[in-house]
């Protein structure tokens, strides 16, 4: 299972541009909306316009006779919930009988053209009888309150206990104890593809193709099968190039189910484009989170105990909640040493679009409050932000009190870097007026350890293929969204044959073709597909040894490899092409394929507690950074005017990805704790568009400085951890630390914007004006 | 949404596309995005919202950078339309697309060819923009992917291939 290092550098050591970064560039690349619909119909989908209700009335006869319209469906068509968790799946793709948020789909027609198919959703007849609806966690959790899912109580979806170690001793035995409340608002993926689907349906063959935007196509095609019953040999999953995902994807969507259902109902194929205002709608983003954290500390800065309480409103169904309820408290350790640790977790349903997976998955809330936190503690002790975290260093290989596994660290150097970097030493506590500088670190997995569907397969699978040509192509279920994991597989296999890497061609995520991939999530690929294409690769190379040694007459121990030549010894002797080696492998057995796989062990598959297997990995990555900002107190504007953060991803496999994956993260952060919100009036978003729904534009985004951190992980593929997730939660409370430091004032609401900082400077002149004719009075 | 509808009259247009002169019966309501990708089929105008938000249908209208997804197609006549799939000539990517490829200014690419042509648009009427000129330039275009660093970084990279010329 381990993997070597990579021996050959040959490679430039900045890396390389993407493999599919000339399609972009010259917008050849597919997207699926892009792909050809000339005979497609155009789907629309009817939403609830209530919150809560129940369907009193449906009809779509009038709809149905309209000239154009192919197809009508409602929930009706589709009696089967859907979802992720084989425990959780209760939502249908149609509501049916009850809708749970306004939004939620109800119905959906095909037709010949956008006009025909929005007038058959106007002709949709629909009668409803509203019933109590709950925006809040707390309106939700309130006694007597109207139950959204009849087998959950309290309208809980899921509850977490979990204790490690001896915390009311860790209390007891505390130089310093502090709490605080902190609430971070939901927020969303908002990535620039809106969503689309075109899904074929051939009744003559009783086939059905699926193109659409999802970032686990497995998922996509377990759920059709289910959903529309068929036998899932006859459902085809094609990804064509995609816009962006950040776990808006991971979850199968409604619209996916709904366009199949269209094209079957049809017969043929339909082109499903949500707006922008749809893909809002679709949400299954971060969670509106309160937390309350509790830490103990000595004086010198180490922690003796933690307590936490999470509450997420999770939306209407169930999503992922369970899994994000479970790594809000799964990952408050793993990063620091910490002997003890009580986790209480709510996830609360409410009628709101569901959420679900996004960046950072559970952990980047609890991180941000655990991150205050450490930064106001240390300023109670008087001590250095670093000091602290140097206090409370895990020391590696080592397994935390909740069963999770560190097998390489670079925590320390991640805080040397960064601290170096910024001079924090020279400039702390010495800028001027409004300006402040802060830090915090952050973990996260290298993909989750144990799939959610337990099938007894490898965690991954990579075919390499060489055939008469010449020419090696690696074969992934693994879907590139843009983060650059078909290059990964590229370069895993050109380092590991010594070929050169325009020689092998990845072909990713079809069904008909590639081997099942459990998805892009939990930044498991590289870890985990990068290890199966090394697995392969060593496969094929030593199959092209064997023939180089036959026809060399040598044993397969002498032969080398000098650039792609197979050689004995220095090469002078005896020296073959890759071309002749080729063939001579092709020898009697013609086209070679090789199966590399992979697969967490049971020990890396998280504790015995139930909830165990989440927030369990091979590796973790660790980032640590720091935030200058400038505070206007005129206006409230928190300008960042430069980050420095340092990411351990193990090794960089192809560092100018990394580089850009880590300044992707940090800016996301950014947009998460300065500006971005959903907001909900009555349940109907305020934010559905890209100019309300507020990100950081290229004029206000900062200079992100990156440092890698190379740890070497001894199970990483040539020591490599993921690096797209880990550096995302660490940039808001690096921001808040800094605003701190810059005007005194602790923030305990995310995003921190403008109106908030405005409101609490001029409480703090109020205070202060009292306090002074209090002081005169006396 | 985005397709015009049966009962749109209909009008001739005649403009430059991509260097070449077209005429093309269109609907006076067209959406000079729809016109582009569902008509001339060059689909790297992309649709990233519901109007005027993102940037990512961004294309040329006799040199400036305009969104075609608030632009009808009507207004476009005897124009120079200009779209990512213009810019490379006989293969060879253009400086911009080179540096958008090298520099990593591309990750899921979506936003990519507005974001190319916007800044086109900039560097044809300012050769040697400072940072500052190339963030407000392309201020109006979303990227959710790359933080911008290395999209700035691209345009630099570019500017200074121009510059070196």
């Amino acid at each position: 299972m381990t993997a070597d290092p990579a021996t050959d550098d040959r490679l430039p050591r900045r890396g390389v541009p993407l493999i599919d970064g000339v399609e972009k560039v010259t917008g050849r690349a597919r997207y699926t909306a892009d792909l050809d619909h000339a005979d497609a119909l155009v789907g629309r989908i009817l939403r609830s316009p209530v919150s809560h209700g129940e369907i009193v009335r449906l009809g779509v006869s009038k709809a149905r006779a309209l000239e154009g319209v192919f197809a009508v469906v409602t929930g009706d068509d589709c009696p089967y919930t859907y979802g992720v968790l084989p425990v959780a799946m209760n939502e249908y793709p149609m509501a049916r009988e009850r809708v749970r948020y306004r939004g939620e789909p109800i119905a959906a027609v095909a037709a010949v053209d956008a006009e025909t198919a929005e007038r058959a959703i106007h002709l949709i007849e629909l009668e409803m009888r509203r019933l109590p609806a709950y925006y809040t966690s707390a309106e939700a959790r309130a006694p007597g309150a109207t139950l959204l899912h009849d087998d959950k109580p309290g309208n809980i979806e899921r509850e977490v206990h979990h204790e490690f170690g001896n915390w009311q001793q860790g209390f007891a035995t505390a130089d310093l104890v502090r709490e605080e409340k902190i609430s971070c608002a939901e927020v969303n993926h908002a990535q620039i593809e809106p969503h689309a689907c075109l899904a074929d349906y051939d009744p003559t063959t009783e086939r059905l193709t699926v193109q659409s935007v999802s970032q686990v196509g497995y998922y996509l095609h377990l759920m059709l099968a289910r959903c529309l019953e068929m036998d899932a040999s006859r459902i085809r999953i094609v990804k064509p190039s995609i816009g962006g995902g950040f776990g808006a994807r991971v979850e199968v969507l409604n619209f996916e189910i709904i366009t199949a259902l269209l094209a079957r109902s049809a017969a043929g194929k339909v082109l499903m484009r949500l707006s922008r205002e749809e893909t809002f709608l679709t949400h299954r983003a971060r969670p509106q989170t309160d937390i309350t954290l509790r830490l103990a500390m000595r004086r010198d800065g180490r922690i003796t105990a933690c307590t936490c309480e999470v509450v997420q409103r999770g939306g209407a169904y169930a999503g992922y909640g369970i899994v994000t309820i479970l790594y809000a408290g799964a990952l408050l350790q793993g990063l620091y040493d910490i002997p003890a640790v009580k986790y209480d977790g709510y996830r609360v349903y409410a009628n709101l679009p569901p959420c679900g997976a996004m960046r950072g998955h559970g952990s980047v809330d609890t991180r941000h409050v655990f991150e205050c936190l450490l930064d106001r503690m240390a300023r109670d002790l008087g001590l250095d932000p670093f000091a602290v975290r140097r206090a409370n260093l895990l020391h590696a290989p080592t397994r935390t009190m909740n069963d999770l596994i560190v097998n390489s660290y670079g925590l320390p150097e991640c805080l040397d870097r960064v601290e170096c970097a910024s001079r924090w030493h020279d400039r702390i506590g010495k800028l001027p007026d409004g300006k402040g500088l802060g830090m915090a670190c952050s973990h996260y997995v290298s993909g989750a350890a144990k799939p959610i569907h337990w099938t007894g397969e490898p965690h991954a699978v990579v075919n390499v293929r060489l055939d008469f040509d010449g020419g090696i192509t690696a074969l992934t279920g693994a879907a590139d969204i843009g983060q650059g994991s078909s290059t990964m597989v590229a370069i895993t296999v050109s380092e590991t044959l010594g070929v050169a890497l325009n020689r092998v061609r990845v072909i990713a995520a079809d069904s008909a073709v590639t081997p099942k991939d459990n998805g892009a999530y939990s930044s498991r690929i590289t870890f985990m597909v990068g290890n199966a294409a090394i697995d392969a690769a060593k496969k094929l190379k030593a199959i092209l040894v064997d023939a180089a040694a036959r026809k060399l007459e040598a044993r397969p121990d002498d032969i080398k490899m000098v650039g792609e030549n197979f050689c004995i010894g220095s090469g002078e002797q005896a020296s073959l092409s890759f071309a002749e080696v080729a063939s001579a492998a092709l020898v009697d057995r013609g086209a070679i394929t090789v199966s590399g796989t992979f697969t967490c062990p049971p020990d890396a598959q998280g504790g015995r507690h139930k909830g165990g297997a989440v927030g369990s990995t091979m590796g973790f990555s660790y980032a640590a950074q720091v935030v200058e900002v400038s505070v206007d107190d005129a206006t409230g504007t928190v300008t960042v005017d430069k980050v420095w953060a340092a990411l351990d991803c193990g090794h960089a496999i192809n560092p100018l990805a990394v580089e850009g994956q880590i300044q992707g993260s940090v800016w996301m952060g950014m947009g998460q704790a300065l500006c971005e919100e959903t907001r909900y009036i009555d349940g109907l978003p305020a934010h559905a568009s890209l100019l309300e729904y507020r990100m950081p534009t290229i004029a206000e985004s900062p200079p992100i400085e990156v440092h890698i951190v190379e740890s070497h992980d001894p199970y990483g593929p040539f020591g490599a951890k993921e690096t797209s997730e880990g550096a995302l939660a660490s940039f808001p409370p690096a921001l808040v630390n800094a605003i701190a430091n810059a005007i005194g004032i602790d923030f305990n609401e995310l995003p921190v914007t403008p109106d908030r900082v405005m409101e609490a400077l001029i409480q703090r002149r109020r205070q202060a004006r009292l306090a002074s004719a209090l002081k005169a009075a006396t | 949404m985005h397709a015009s509808g049966p009962q749109s009259k209909g009008r001739l247009l005649k403009l430059k596309l991509n260097g070449r002169w077209r005429e093309d019966v269109v609907a006076e309501s067209e959406l000079l995005v729809d016109y582009l990708r569902e008509v001339a089929r060059l689909t790297g105008v992309k649709i990233g919202c519901d109007g005027g938000e993102c940037g990512a249908c961004t294309v040329l209208i006799d040199g400036e950078a305009v969104p075609s997804c608030i632009t009808l197609a009507a207004r476009c006549e005897g124009r120079h339309i200009e779209t990512i799939e213009g810019l490379a000539t006989q293969g060879r990517l253009s400086r911009l697309q080179r540096a958008f490829h090298e520099k990593l200014g591309t990750q899921c690419g979506f936003c990519t060819p507005g974001m190319i042509m916007a800044a086109e648009a900039l560097l044809r009427r300012n050769p040697t923009p400072t940072n500052s000129e190339i963030r407000a330039a392309l201020s109006g275009n979303l990227c959710r992917c790359t933080g911008y660093v290395k999209i700035v970084e691209a345009v630099e990279a570019a500017a200074g291939q121009l510059h070196d010329r």
